[in-house]
């Protein structure tokens, strides 16, 4: 527990660990929005997430070695991305979509191996970075120090959120989303075509991973196999959030990275991925108890 | 000296046979065999390995072949791809051996794939020289099969604990006032390299303020740092694969970390200089081999002779992955010479007998099949290039040391 005596000698510390966590938490946010709308629209746990951040990663590396900034590569990810998840769910998505969940997490989990293996014959097994060359902010006399590359990340991540949400709102498309979420059926019935909501939702999800790939390729590293680890962060986050609690995900996105961050310093790197599990498990457990007593109260 | 696939080996091996009954057979051949990484995530070092083999067979072929007893024989090599995953690796080396009846293998690439192969050669008696399996674990299981001719695991990073305790001596400083901090991937390499850290740190007394163990799908290390910045070690060791050596270089550089040494495994497979430029100056990086070595043989000449053919063959540099792997073709085929027989018990011993020098360096086996004859090689990246700074024995350019603090540089 020595790091643990080190937080409260050089308090400053935890000021660092908070940026960190909270910058990197952003973007784990931003995988788990996307996840959070294909699910509570379509009813699938898309496995691919993580491979959706891995190729918009690419996209930003590619640029960087072609000597474009990789910032482009966002919006360029956005787009790409956006066709790709479009593709797939008319080639594949759409045959499950209103199947048991179980199908859907087996269909996902083959797109997900196909796009590693694809990866990994195009682009190599190489790890990639793209170095966007922002410097460095410097806060309390040089004693905290952030990439510009994380704080401009973490801005992105927030504002693609807020476009998402106002999209959701107030656009046409968002609106038929939103009715398809609640019910289905009833939507089709009103005119609105579901197949395309659907194709639409899917395709959105990759574009928001693909952006949040692009950012990861410009604040650490991206090869072929680094997927899963966004998966189940998105996973844990829209768990602990709950479906179709946008907001809910922002603040649990946030709140993971900072945990983590602690995490990994007071117990040592090895034990974060365990400690922000056995946080999910603390989280539902407690959930389910206050669930228990409101369910008690409507009898 | 292709890759086959499932029916195209059976193919092959249908049109072998039809050729051995109908006695059209040119010269005579020694196959060996080999899984290696085409595909999965070892792909790139598995090229590497697969190239390094491959050039050794050309050359050996082309300057009239193995002479074994009174006959000359053509090096042969047939190859499965083991898709990065080690239970594949075991299938075919067992296919390998029972169905293509292959008497000598070559190693395939990683430590992984190794141990997975090991038990099979060592179960039918079949010897396998590697030039990519550095765990030591690997030899401490009484294999007598078994060759390697890298430096293992624990090694790679323990001759940067001597040069920081020199560097402190240098300064007036006692070795035992050196703080270590090491960050080391949960993986079967990182750990031997991480032992042997540890081990040289306390033959000085130093004392090991971080000892943090990276998960394997690491993608952040700036808990870590955030640690190093508050106790300020005197050295930072970090071994994670490529990934952990391009995260280390990336993460100290944004944080704007300052430490006097920092040392790396894997830098020439992250591309460090290429990728991350000014900012992986001065790092330190473990490496097995160094065309600007001066060792030397009768087959490739020199070092950096080996190191020009390979480029003209192959388009790119020769990293340590593809020379190791050379090396080790090259073993056998002075094993197969001193042997003067193909029987693999006699290969075996002769194997065992091994004292040679390669252009990658002098070879010699212990008891255990490690060689003991070739130290690990430490860089420095100094003003966009790798220079060897330790041992001192081969080094072509002195230690910049300290590293000086960020605002500076």
């Amino acid at each position: 527990m020595d790091s643990l005596q080190l937080l409260f000698d050089a308090p400053i510390l935890n000021v660092q660990l908070l940026l960190d966590g909270l910058l990197v938490g952003a973007i784990f946010a931003l995988a788990a929005y996307g996840m959070a709308l294909v699910w509570g629209v379509m009813n699938i746990i898309n496995i691919a997430q993580g491979e959706y951040v891995m190729l918009g990663g690419f996209v930003a590396v590619l640029l960087a070695d072609a000597g474009i900034h990789p910032l482009f590569g966002v919006p360029l990810a956005i787009v790409l991305l956006y066709a790709l998840g479009w593709a797939l769910y008319r080639t594949i998505v759409f045959r499950v979509v209103d199947r048991d969940l179980f199908i859907s997490i087996l269909a996902t989990f083959g797109i997900s191996i196909l796009l590693q293996q694809l990866a990994n014959q195009v682009f190599g097994a190489d790890v990639r970075t793209a170095e966007g060359g922002m410097g460095t902010l410097f806060l309390f006399d040089g004693m905290v120090t952030v990439g510009w590359v994380k704080v401009l990340a973490c801005a992105v991540a927030l504002l693609t959120g807020v476009a998402l949400w106002l999209f959701l709102k107030y656009s046409r498309l968002g609106q038929a989303i939103r009715a398809t979420a609640q019910n289905a059926r009833a939507a089709r019935i009103l005119g609105i075509d579901t197949d395309r909501v659907y194709a639409a939702t899917y395709a959105l999800n990759a574009a928001i991973c693909g952006a949040a790939g692009a950012l990861v390729a410009m604040i650490w590293i991206i090869h072929p196999y680094l997927g899963l680890a966004f998966t189940l962060r998105a996973f844990v986050i829209v768990i602990v959030a709950g479906l179709g609690n946008l907001l809910g995900v922002v603040v649990s996105g946030l709140g993971l990275g900072a945990a983590e961050s602690f995490a990994g310093f007071v117990f040592g790197v090895e034990f974060q991925a365990a400690f922000t599990f056995s946080l999910l498990v603390v989280i539902l457990v407690l959930r389910s108890r206050v669930l228990a007593r409101s369910r008690r109260y409507l009898k | 000296m292709k890759m086959h696939t499932y029916p195209r080996t059976l193919l092959a091996l249908a049109l072998a046979l039809g050729l051995a009954t109908t006695g059209l057979q040119a010269a005579e051949k020694i196959v060996l065999g080999a899984a290696v990484s085409i595909t999965g995530k070892y792909s790139t070092n598995g090229k590497n390995t697969k190239d390094g083999y491959d050039l050794a067979v050309k050359r050996v072929n082309e300057r009239g072949g193995v002479k074994v007893g009174d006959k000359t024989y053509e090096l042969e090599i047939v190859y499965y791809d083991d898709e990065s995953t080690p239970a594949r690796g075991a299938q075919l080396a067992e296919r390998l051996i029972e169905q293509d009846k292959v008497k000598f293998l070559l190693g395939p690439y990683s430590s992984g794939l190794t141990k997975a192969i090991a038990p099979v050669t060592e179960k039918y008696g079949v010897p396998m020289v590697e030039g990519n399996g550095a765990a030591r674990a690997l030899f401490a299981q009484g294999y007598k099969y078994l060759f390697a001719v890298l430096s293992t695991s624990e090694q790679y990073l323990a001759s940067a604990v001597t040069l920081a305790a020199e560097q402190a001596e240098k300064a007036g400083r006692k070795p035992d006032s050196v703080k270590v901090a090491g960050v080391f991937e949960n993986d079967p390499f990182s750990q031997d390299v991480r032992a042997g850290v540890l081990d040289d740190a306390k033959k000085y007394g130093m004392k090991v303020v971080i000892d943090d163990k990276l998960p394997p799908e690491i993608n952040d290390m700036s808990p870590s740092l955030t640690k190093v910045r508050a106790v300020k070690p005197d050295i930072l060791i970090v071994s994670g694969h490529a990934k952990g050596a391009a995260l280390a270089i990336n993460q100290v550089s944004e944080m704007k970390v300052d430490v006097p040494m920092l040392a790396l495994t894997h830098c020439d497979s992250a591309k460090v200089i290429e990728k991350f430029g000014k900012a992986a100056e001065y790092t330190l990086c473990a490496t097995q081999w160094d065309r600007g070595l001066s060792y030397r043989d009768d087959w490739f000449g020199t070092a950096e002779e080996y190191a020009q053919l390979f480029e003209k063959e192959f388009d790119y540099a020769p990293p340590y992955q593809a020379a190791e792997s050379t090396a080790a073709a090259l073993t056998f085929v002075d094993a197969f010479q001193r042997a003067g027989s193909l029987d693999p018990d006699k290969v075996r011993d002769a194997l065992a007998a091994t004292d040679m020098q390669t252009f990658y360096g002098n070879i010699k086996f212990d008891a255990t099949g490690k060689n003991i004859a070739k130290p690990m090689v430490l860089y420095q990246v100094q003003d966009g290039e790798f220079r060897v700074v330790a041992p001192t024995k081969w080094a072509n350019a002195k230690l910049r040391h300290p590293t000086p603090s960020w605002s500076q540089r």
